[in-house]
């Protein structure tokens, strides 16, 4: 009875939290609603048992939505609504609820045919993160390092983007300096 | 899922919160006489003896104070920032063992809320969505102090949760369980086999980023002492403002607990005078927060990200690395 009461009492609040995400015009809110949506999700993995994902879950989001945040504070004044160009509005949302509709059901069908079950059940007596680190590391070895080798492209890509200018500091320059290098830049302007 | 789990499990957690609250007000309370008398100074004395009733004095003040919120805020979110922090720092508490079982009136009490076997993840993890609190309220503010706070804590949350995971997975990797209990288990032969004399690197590096995560003095950059505000709770007031502090200070007793459950040993064999062991521990710990506010300047976001980035992440992959190497051969 307590997973039921549980799983309906997310379900609602992810969905509500989702729904304000894409509807609401201030950005803080949908920011907000983004980042709580993110961590009631992971309460479906403690109710389904699986520990160490939903721990991951929080860890994970909750340092991506932030990402999100210092990018909304420096596009917006979040303070104050953001004018949008919307289209038609039920075009939108009759699309949108298509669109869920079709994911359920594409996802849903197997289980009407024929009770799935689970590869790799859980074992008794075997930590969640324990299992998912055997599995890791034996049936998806090569997805597991193929998404590591992935995020090294990303972070080297990031580096070599963000590190044109590291060598200078202004904090460290001093006024003549910082000065110096201004028109230095302004004469590159004007040439 | 038997009717006496569940009362004996809200029963514990009404405890948590009373005790820890109460805490979180002495706590100040404490702070202050020993930042006092470092400086030479003799702190809170009117109230009471020795000042102890400035609590309670405090307490009324910020319970009965006009609740403002100021035009221009984003109402909604100004007034749910002070909750996630007070919030995420109780509900961290519950996968800290904060005693060894004991047994009351025959009943065999587990001084910890939930026994989750991934304990130490979930509490970092929900330590670090209270940082959420610090940088809603300086969004949500409309004013640009608040806004450059809520961005140092950005700053701060981004440098130090690299740190906190990398340190503790050097340990993790000799104990093989994320439970604190089975690191208490792991260390319960009694000093010789702490885990910060196997680990020293990775115990400093997890103090350090407890400073980080805390938001204390040497990381104290998000409230910025020395714009003379109060950074992101520059607006607030009354009991709004107070939870900041509540979380502030519940998270501090809570990470003095996990570092010695972690590196030092936690409650031992769980006899009493293990217990009172832990108990002296996380004391020490609290009070290093304080010794450290009364004894060093802040540092700026930029140092703590270079600190965090440049010196910290790579002793503390190569103290992996090591770990790893030593475990295999």
């Amino acid at each position: 009875m307590f997973e039921a009461i549980a799983f309906y009492l997310f379900a609602f609040l992810t969905i509500s939290m989702f729904y304000i995400t894409v509807t609401t015009s201030q950005a803080l809110y949908a920011l907000t609603a983004l980042a709580a949506g993110m961590i009631f999700i992971s309460a479906f993995f403690f109710i389904l048992g699986a520990d160490f994902l939903g721990a991951i879950q929080i860890v994970v989001y909750s340092g991506a939505v932030m990402a999100l945040y210092a990018f909304g504070m420096m596009f917006f004044d979040t303070t104050r609504d953001v004018k949008e160009k919307s289209g038609n509005k039920y075009i939108v949302s009759g699309l949108s609820i298509l669109a869920a509709i079709l994911v359920v059901v594409i996802f849903a069908a197997p289980m009407v045919s024929t009770n799935i079950t689970a590869n790799y059940p859980i074992v008794e007596g075997i930590g969640n993160t324990q299992e998912v680190g055997m599995v890791l590391f034996t049936k998806y070895l090569i997805p597991f390092e193929v998404a590591a080798v992935m995020l090294l492209v990303a972070m080297i890509a990031g580096i070599v983007l963000a590190g044109k200018k590291m060598d200078l500091s202004l904090t460290l320059m001093s006024g003549e300096e910082i000065q110096h290098a201004m028109e230095e830049q302004n004469k590159k302007v004007l040439v | 899922m038997d009717t006496a789990y569940l009362i004996e499990t809200i029963i514990k957690v009404v405890v948590v919160l009373l005790i820890f609250s109460a805490l979180a007000g002495i706590g100040t309370y404490f702070e202050r006489k020993v930042l006092a008398f470092m400086q030479r100074r003799l702190g809170p004395m009117n109230v009471g003896p020795y000042g102890l009733l400035q609590v309670a004095a405090d307490g009324i003040k910020l319970f009965t104070k006009e609740d403002i919120i100021p035009t221009n805020v984003v109402a909604r979110i100004f007034k749910i920032a002070p909750v996630i922090t007070a919030a995420t720092a109780f509900m961290a508490a519950a996968a800290i063992p904060f005693l060894p079982q004991f047994t009351l009136f025959g009943y065999t009490v587990h001084p910890i809320v939930a026994d989750i076997n991934i304990g130490i993840l979930y509490i970092l993890g929900i330590m670090g969505v209270g940082l959420y609190g610090p940088l809603l309220g300086g969004m949500a503010s409309a004013n640009k102090f608040s806004l450059l706070s809520a961005a140092r804590g950005a700053a701060v949350f981004i440098s130090y949760e690299v740190i906190t995971g990398l340190s503790i997975l050097a340990p993790i990797m000799m104990v093989g369980s994320l439970s604190l209990i089975d690191f208490n288990e792991y260390q319960a032969g009694g000093i010789g086999d702490w885990i910060i004399w196997s680990q020293p690197v990775a115990f400093i590096l997890f103090w350090i980023a407890a400073f980080a995560e805390t938001g204390r003095t040497p990381f104290h950059l998000i409230a910025n002492d020395h714009e003379i505000i109060d950074g992101f709770g520059t607006e607030y007031s009354g009991m709004r403002w107070g939870l900041f502090f509540i979380g502030e200070y519940a998270n501090m007793f809570f990470i003095s607990f996990v570092i010695p459950l972690l590196f030092l040993g936690g409650y031992g064999d769980g006899s009493l005078l293990g217990a009172l062991g832990l108990l002296a521990k996380m004391a020490f710990f609290f009070f290093f927060f304080l010794w450290t506010r009364a004894a060093w300047p802040d540092v700026r976001p930029d140092q703590l990200m270079w600190l965090c980035w440049k010196v910290l992440m790579p002793i503390a992959v190569i103290n992996v690395v090591i770990t790893g190497l030593v475990m295999m051969f």
